[in-house]
């Protein structure tokens, strides 16, 4: 509810018709209730928040890691955002349209929008960004706007795309972490790669880039002719590099820093963080994202492809027990491959709970017998080098797991290696978590289609292969309608959940610390890589 | 010593030293290349979205879809004039890099050597010469509690006393962001900040200094020329420094040379957990990130420190002992 409960009544309104003038998008945007606030946004101030690892350059598209977008997300703009329902909101686009037929969308801009170096924003940055820019370097956004016939500026605020076929999530395409539009005038022409702007990113997002002290912080300063009226209310944001988790615990307890975000803090940290009246403990702001984790299943190894094999696994693991004493309860319990944030999940589609008599006796039916010290199976598992509480989930793994006769031998590999293997198919089972975008289309079907076998990262690596699988997610692709969407994503969730391919565990849920006295901080589906020129000291 | 023996000995050592960076670089550069994993996979798999479009870009841009065996030619040709390439994920110049950082872990180290060496030569001493004392107890526990604590755990729980509990000291960083700070304030701030990571760095090596002299002192003080001294009538204070201690101290000189170079390893640890942006974090976020040409030119520059740090030693023992001399 309520995304956009902050911001000055005049703004609010601007949103409201612009999104109300929209054929097909945003139905219902702002509800009633919106317009009750605790009081006005105040100007002034500095947010000192952490960010890890350092990114290694702040433009989108020549690198897209969560701590790069945590802070380009200030500098730049998308043409949408999105709220916590994912229904798309104005952002460089004031309103759009799409056609009866789903292949025509057309963008209206904001008027007056200036880039950081003084230049105006026009439609001719959009064109460039989405039909060169992003199609050169993003994988993710290749993937989508090659279905892109054509993309065209007919005058200075407003821009058309044409797609060859209906394609229903093309409007979760548009967020800044998506598709940040960056200046045609700096980068048109040049190596985007190697372009040596890169180290002063322009952008016409509320915060414009100042400085860069590699290794301590990065400082972005209001942008004094942001277009929103009124907006950005802080007057900094600090960006500390803090690389050790307790060093960033005590940095935020000690008051040094305000916000943390993502992995910052370790889970089991939390709880201590919770107790603190001065702080904020949010868990919303990733339904774009959607993380979902699983136990990431090489069905190359056997008995690994039998499916009997992989829901004796499933039964044998209590995720409740995983999300109370590992991540102390922030995130929710896994129901199937879609998370429930994401479109089309259908709630009725449930794996089966924790059982692991009913698991042993499954294992029993396959012939696989105990031996002599009462191991059924050896498998080796791959940690996931993410930090401390991935580890304790391998060990409560491989608990789980004897118990039901499955002994596992634990590898530890730090974060390249582990890329690399998963990449070789070079494992039996690891940890892996996979954003799903919002859209099963854009985040899921990756990890399950047979086409997709690859030997990249977050492909279908497991190398699962199921023609009717295959053929539900193209139908939910290619349906103009949502209804007709939900018909086969349900059907294919029923399916999914009978066959396992992966082993789901837990919907994460990232925990963002911030200090009571900022306000708005988590106004939307994106969360903290938003644009927060809504936020402010209360 | 003569001028024309000294030049001739540092010339000699500069040479040899040349040799064995040289063959460093070569041997960093093959054992790096054993570690699974490239640059590309790496932010493939930090980036949650990868096509394999995507990673040849990528492995062309760093020149990693050449031979290993033409990528070292490339990177040794180049070294030798000095030029250590580019980093892969930062996209600069590793010397830049590498001239951003070096001065923050020179003063960390620095200020910890300093700190380790005199307060652990002066505790060692006062141990050596109250021997079985309460003193001497107190500092050989002291010394023996700081030798056996690992460097991060007494980081962290310096913060919690200093920053956190007593509000005296700042937690993390080099300097206080906007701040605004100029001249002498500026100076301040960083000693500031200097004070917990320093000595957490510097106390493990003040308890080997302190161990070290205490021990050696002891030794220098049965023997038959200090004995001789005392008959002579010499106060008891001379002794104490220019017969026992200047002896006392070659010991302690060997490891300090030796523990200069192992403090910028040592110092990865501290800059990590207090956030100091120096060379060792650098060197580890490199690894993680398998950033072969920055994590070889940190090599680069710390083995080149290595070895400049024994040549100094050398030369040091000449000066403090008379009867060593330099030889090529």
């Amino acid at each position: 509810m309520a995304p956009n409960r902050r911001s000055p009544a005049g703004l609010r309104r601007r949103d409201f018709l612009a999104a109300a003038g929209a054929t097909l998008a945003a139905p219902a945007v702002l509800g009633p209730g919106d317009a009750l606030g605790q009081g006005t946004p105040r100007r002034g101030g500095t947010l000192n928040m952490i960010l890890n690892p350092e990114p290694p350059v702040l433009v989108l598209g020549v690198n897209n890691q969560g701590p790069t977008l945590a802070a380009a997300s200030k500098i730049y703009e998308g043409l949408l955002r999105y709220d916590f329902q994912l229904r798309p909101q104005p952002a460089l686009a004031k309103s759009w349209t799409v056609s009866p037929d789903g292949t025509l969308y057309t963008f209206n801009l904001q008027e007056n929008v200036k880039w950081h170096d003084g230049r105006p924003f026009t439609a001719d940055d959009v064109v460039f960004s989405i039909g060169k820019f992003h199609m050169e370097l993003s994988p993710r956004s290749r993937a989508i706007f090659q279905r892109i016939t054509e993309i065209a500026a007919p005058n200075p605020t407003t821009v058309t795309i044409k797609i060859r076929e209906a394609f229903e999530p093309f409007l979760l395409m548009f967020d800044v972490t998506a598709t940040g539009i960056v200046p045609k005038h700096v980068y048109d022409g040049t190596d985007f790669r190697n372009n040596p702007a890169n180290a002063t990113p322009i952008g016409t997002g509320p915060f414009k880039f100042n400085e860069w002290r590699r290794g301590n912080y990065i400082h972005l300063t209001r942008f004094a002719d942001y277009w929103k009226p009124g907006q950005p209310y802080l007057d900094d944001i600090y960006y500390r590099i803090i690389p050790d988790s307790a060093s960033r615990g005590l940095a935020l307890q000690s008051g040094q820093v305000q916000l943390t975000q993502s992995n910052d803090i370790e889970p089991f940290d939390v709880p201590r963080f919770q107790q603190m009246p001065n702080l904020a403990v949010e868990t919303k702001g990733w339904e774009y994202y959607g993380p979902l984790s699983w136990i990431e299943v090489n069905h190359r190894v056997q008995p690994l492809g039998d499916v009997r094999f992989r829901r004796a696994l499933s039964m044998a693991i209590d995720r409740n027990f995983i999300l109370n004493r590992l991540w102390f309860g922030v995130g929710k319990v896994a129901t199937g491959a879609f998370s429930s944030a994401t479109r089309f999940h259908d709630p009725n589609a449930r794996i089966a709970g924790y059982n692991p008599r009913e698991a042993a006796a499954l294992l029993d039916a396959m012939g696989l017998r105990p031996d002599a010290q009462g191991v059924r199976a050896r498998l080796k598992f791959l940690h996931l080098p993410y930090g401390e509480v991935w580890t304790r989930l391998g060990e409560y793994l491989r608990q789980a797991f004897a118990q039901i006769g499955v002994q596992l031998t634990m590898e530890s590999v730090d974060a390249g290696a582990w890329a690399r293997r998963l990449a070789e198919w070079d494992y039996e089972l690891s940890i892996n978590f996979v954003y799903q975008w919002g859209d099963p289309t854009l985040g899921v079907e990756r990890t399950y289609v047979s086409s997709n076998i690859q030997r990249v990262t977050f492909t279908n690596t497991g190398g699962y292969s199921n023609p009717q699988v295959d053929a539900l997610f193209e139908r939910g692709r290619t349906a103009v309608r949502a209804e007709d969407r939900q018909t086969a994503f349900s059907e294919l969730q029923r399916l999914l959940v009978a066959e396992v391919p992966q082993i789901w565990l837990m919907e994460l849920a990232f925990p963002t610390i911030y200090d009571r006295r900022y306000k708005d901080v988590i106004v939307g589906g994106t969360g903290v890589q938003a644009s927060f020129g809504d936020v402010y000291i209360g | 010593m003569e001028p024309a023996a000294l030049a001739r000995f540092v010339f000699g050592r500069i040479a040899k030293a040349a040799l064995v960076v040289l063959a460093i670089v070569v041997l960093n550069f093959v054992l790096i290349r054993l570690a699974p994993g490239d640059p590309a996979s790496v932010i493939a798999g930090q980036s949650g979205a990868a096509d394999p479009q995507f990673m040849e870009q990528l492995r062309r841009q760093f020149g990693l879809d050449r031979p290993l065996p033409e990528q070292l030619w490339i990177y040794v040709s180049r070294i030798v004039m000095l030029d250590l390439g580019v980093s892969h994920r930062q996209q600069r110049a590793v010397v830049d890099l590498l001239a951003e950082r070096l001065p923050a872990t020179l003063l960390l180290t620095g200020a910890a050597f300093v700190f380790a060496i005199s307060m652990g030569i002066l505790l060692g001493t006062l141990a050596a010469r109250r021997v079985g004392t309460l003193a001497d107890t107190l500092i050989t526990i002291l010394a023996l509690a700081c030798y056996a604590t690992p460097l991060f755990w007494v980081g962290l729980m310096l913060v919690l006393l200093f920053s956190v509990l007593l509000d005296w000291l700042p937690a993390f960083g080099m300097t206080s962001v906007g701040a605004n700070l100029t001249g002498f304030a500026v100076i301040v701030d960083i000693g500031r900040h200097l004070v917990l990571p320093a000595l957490t760095l510097g106390l493990f090596y003040l308890a080997i200094y302190a161990r070290l002299t205490r021990a050696s002192m002891l030794e220098v003080a049965d023997q038959d020329f200090v004995k001789t001294a005392r008959a002579k009538g010499v106060p008891e204070g001379r002794i104490l420094r220019a017969h026992v201690l200047r002896n006392a101290l070659l010991p302690v000189i060997t490891f300090a040379g030796i523990q200069a170079g192992q403090l910028i390893g040592g110092s990865i640890l501290v800059e990590t957990v207090f956030a100091w942006p120096g060379i060792g974090r650098l060197a580890f976020d490199a690894l993680l990130a398998r950033d072969y040409n920055l994590l070889l030119g940190v090599f680069f520059c710390t083995s080149v420190m290595v070895v400049a740090f024994n040549i100094v030693t050398d030369l040091l023992y000449a000066l403090i002992d008379p009867r060593i001399e330099v030889a090529s």
